[in-house]
């Protein structure tokens, strides 16, 4: 009877959580498509409440995504009991924590690791990708749909499913306790998602640039460099910086996989921070370790946010 | 520069036979154009012959060599795709120097062959471009000059026109005959479904239907002896007028073919046939009447000028002598056309 009446309180704490994010993403919804409706030219006062709700929504959407990282800046800044005092503002400057952090050389070294490991497995998945999605793309041979659906299914299991397995696989390969062993078990787990982008992307360009390419005497390894890279240009910035996350991020692996300070990647470094004492977290040191590797990741995606040119394809066919 | 052979070719993608057995030879410098109805394996056989596809069974000979299983690039061949198929990412120049940087010719040559190039069509201004800054004529001038680039014993062109404008077309194809004209020992290969495009610019016409050939000629040899009844069919504009029934029997034949501009409008008492006009076309330069004779469809009859006939009119025809085409019951043409009347 107990565990009745829990359920339907979870049903009904359920239901009325889904109402109010209906209720609160609809207006929202309606707001965007009211004034991608109205374009920019509308004057009048309709027009210009719903730009802006408009900008209301896009306002609300980037604080929901940045607040978090932007408390993040804040705590780095601050030392002692100033942490643990609520402030929306920029409060105090200090860098000691900066300082704190890039003073430990495990980090420093942890650093070093994860640019090493999460550069490498972008390499390796790019290329691996690029050949493996030129051939499901593009050659015709039996059992390619099985193929592609069994490369789909990797990506099923959960990290966790494939850990001892891979763990006796790299003890075997004597990989354990170096980057090879993050490396390879990452790129097998960007693998199947960068190649069924990759593939879409490959089947998507037209065949007649191939065969162009083939009567002007083009081998498929040149096809694939001189003619689609270059076209699959914003793929591959795409899934390559979606793999060099997946592997920047990734703790469960590094976790497992390495076990000397100068082995570990930048996740499980923070986790392992120590304090003054065993029971202090020191959460200044950890913000700002924090702070200093998202840093580059943003700046990789400002970067090559502006790389990614819609419609390179344009004016090669038709059209 | 290549006299092109083709011996009993069969191409077949799985059990399905899409040419079935092809005898066809393309003499040197010649401009030969496979036309017929879509699905009929015209681009098929040019794939066949440009190696894009590899010949299930017979031989394809260049100059007597046989070519079946020598790669695209080596058989000596330029195409041209509907599509254009330019390199997006490369400038005009890039995508008509490729193919010679992949040969490894010296930069001074192929730096000469695409500046020749690029002036035959008049593209030498574009140079620096990039294929989506270009018009869709322009694009497929790039096209042919990257072609022309490779300085190809043989040209394949794949219905290069159906992507532009009706104007543009026109233009295009007055391009393409100038071309045969200054490069004359060069063989051309044309497809195409559009037979007006056939008619104009062909040394000789291949028809194809459902992968075979049914007949190669020169363009008035298709127009006045068609060698049977689908060619007959197909080639010219309006379609030749089919009559079968007791007008047919009269004539010794299942079918009687007369093409439009073969029938006059005569007085009743000069009238072979008769019926009511149904529908006019007025083309300003001619006229077409549709003229319900009783038949299943009614007959086109093409009038120069302008012809005043009312809707529903009794207009009498009399087909021009020796203009009649007569076929058996499976449309086999019966030879001596016998005069009307």
């Amino acid at each position: 009877m107990e565990t009745l009446t829990f359920l339907l309180w979870q049903l009904v704490r359920f239901a009325i959580f889904l109402a109010v994010a209906l209720a609160v993403t609809f207006p929202f919804l309606y707001a965007v498509l009211a004034a991608g409706e109205r374009g920019e030219e509308d004057r009048s006062p309709a027009g210009l409440f719903w730009r802006g709700m408009f900008w209301l929504v896009v306002g609300l959407i980037v604080l929901v995504a940045v607040f978090p990282f932007y408390y993040a800046i804040l705590s780095s800044l601050e030392t002692g009991t100033a942490l643990f005092r609520v402030n929306y503002l920029p409060e105090s400057f200090n860098l000691a924590n900066y300082r704190d952090v890039l003073t430990r050389p495990a980090f420093v070294r942890a650093v070093g690791n994860s640019v090493f490991v999460a550069t490498i497995t972008v390499i390796a998945a790019l290329i691996l990708a690029v050949t493996a999605s030129y051939a499901l793309a593009r050659v015709r041979f039996r059992g390619r749909g099985l193929l592609l659906m069994t490369i789909l299914a990797v990506s099923m299991f959960p990290q966790i499913a494939v850990l001892s397995g891979l763990y006796e696989l790299i003890n075997w390969l004597g990989l354990y306790n170096t980057p090879w062993s993050l490396i390879l078990s990452y790129t097998i787990f960007t693998l199947p998602f960068t190649v069924w982008v990759l593939t879409t992307f490959m089947r998507d360009l037209p065949i007649e640039i191939e065969e162009a390419a083939i009567m002007d005497g083009a081998s498929p390894w040149i096809i694939i460099t001189r003619v689609f890279m270059p076209l699959l240009w914003p793929a591959l910035v795409t899934t390559g910086l979606l793999a060099f996350i997946g592997a920047w991020n990734e703790f469960l692996f590094a976790l497992t996989f390495t076990i000397s300070e100068n082995q570990r990647t930048v996740p499980v470094a923070i986790a392992i921070f120590t304090g003054a004492s065993v029971q202090e977290i020191p959460w200044g040191p950890i913000m700002a370790a924090s702070v200093l590797v998202t840093v580059p990741l943003i700046v990789l995606v400002l970067v090559f946010q502006r790389k990614i040119v819609a419609g390179l394809t344009a004016g090669g066919v038709k059209g | 520069m290549a006299n092109i052979q083709l011996r009993n070719v069969v191409k077949a993608f799985g059990a399905a036979k899409v040419i079935k057995g092809v005898d066809l030879e393309i003499r040197r410098g010649e401009f030969m154009v496979f036309v017929g109805p879509s699905g009929c394996g015209k681009s098929t056989l040019l794939r066949l012959i440009a190696g894009l596809e590899t010949i299930t069974s017979g031989d394809l000979l260049f100059d007597g060599e046989r070519m079946n299983s020598v790669l695209p690039s080596k058989r000596g061949i330029a195409m041209v795709f509907q599509s254009y198929a330019l390199y997006p990412h490369m400038t005009v120049y890039e995508n008509m120097a490729f193919g010679m940087k992949l040969a490894g010719a010296s930069k001074e040559e192929l730096d000469a062959r695409v500046r020749r190039a690029a002036r035959m069509l008049q593209i030498d201004h574009l140079l620096e471009r990039l294929p989506r800054q270009l018009s869709g004529g322009q694009r497929q001038r790039v096209a042919i000059g990257r072609a022309i680039t490779r300085d190809p014993r043989v040209f394949l062109f794949d219905e290069p026109l159906s992507n532009l404008d009706a104007a543009l077309r026109v233009a295009t194809r007055l391009e393409i005959a100038k071309l045969h004209h200054e490069m004359r020992d060069v063989t051309m290969i044309y497809v195409t479904h559009d037979q007006v495009e056939a008619m104009t610019l062909a040394d000789r016409i291949c028809v194809l239907r459902d992968g075979r050939v049914e007949q190669v000629g020169t363009p008035a040899e298709l127009y006045d002896h068609p060698a049977n009844l689908f060619v007959a069919g197909f080639i010219g504009s309006p379609r030749m007028n089919f009559i079968e029934g007791p007008i047919a029997a009269e004539h010794g034949c299942a079918t009687l073919g007369v093409r439009s501009e073969h029938l006059d409008l005569v007085s009743e008492e000069e009238g072979t046939w008769t019926g009511r006009v149904v529908h006019a076309e007025d083309l300003g330069s001619d006229n077409y009447l549709f003229v319900d004779m009783g038949l299943s469809e009614p007959v086109i009859v093409r009038q120069p000028g302008k012809v005043a006939v009312a809707m529903g009119e009794q207009v009498w025809l009399r087909p021009q002598p020796g203009r009649l085409h007569r076929f058996d019951g499976n449309g086999q043409p019966i030879p001596v056309p016998m005069a009307a009347e």
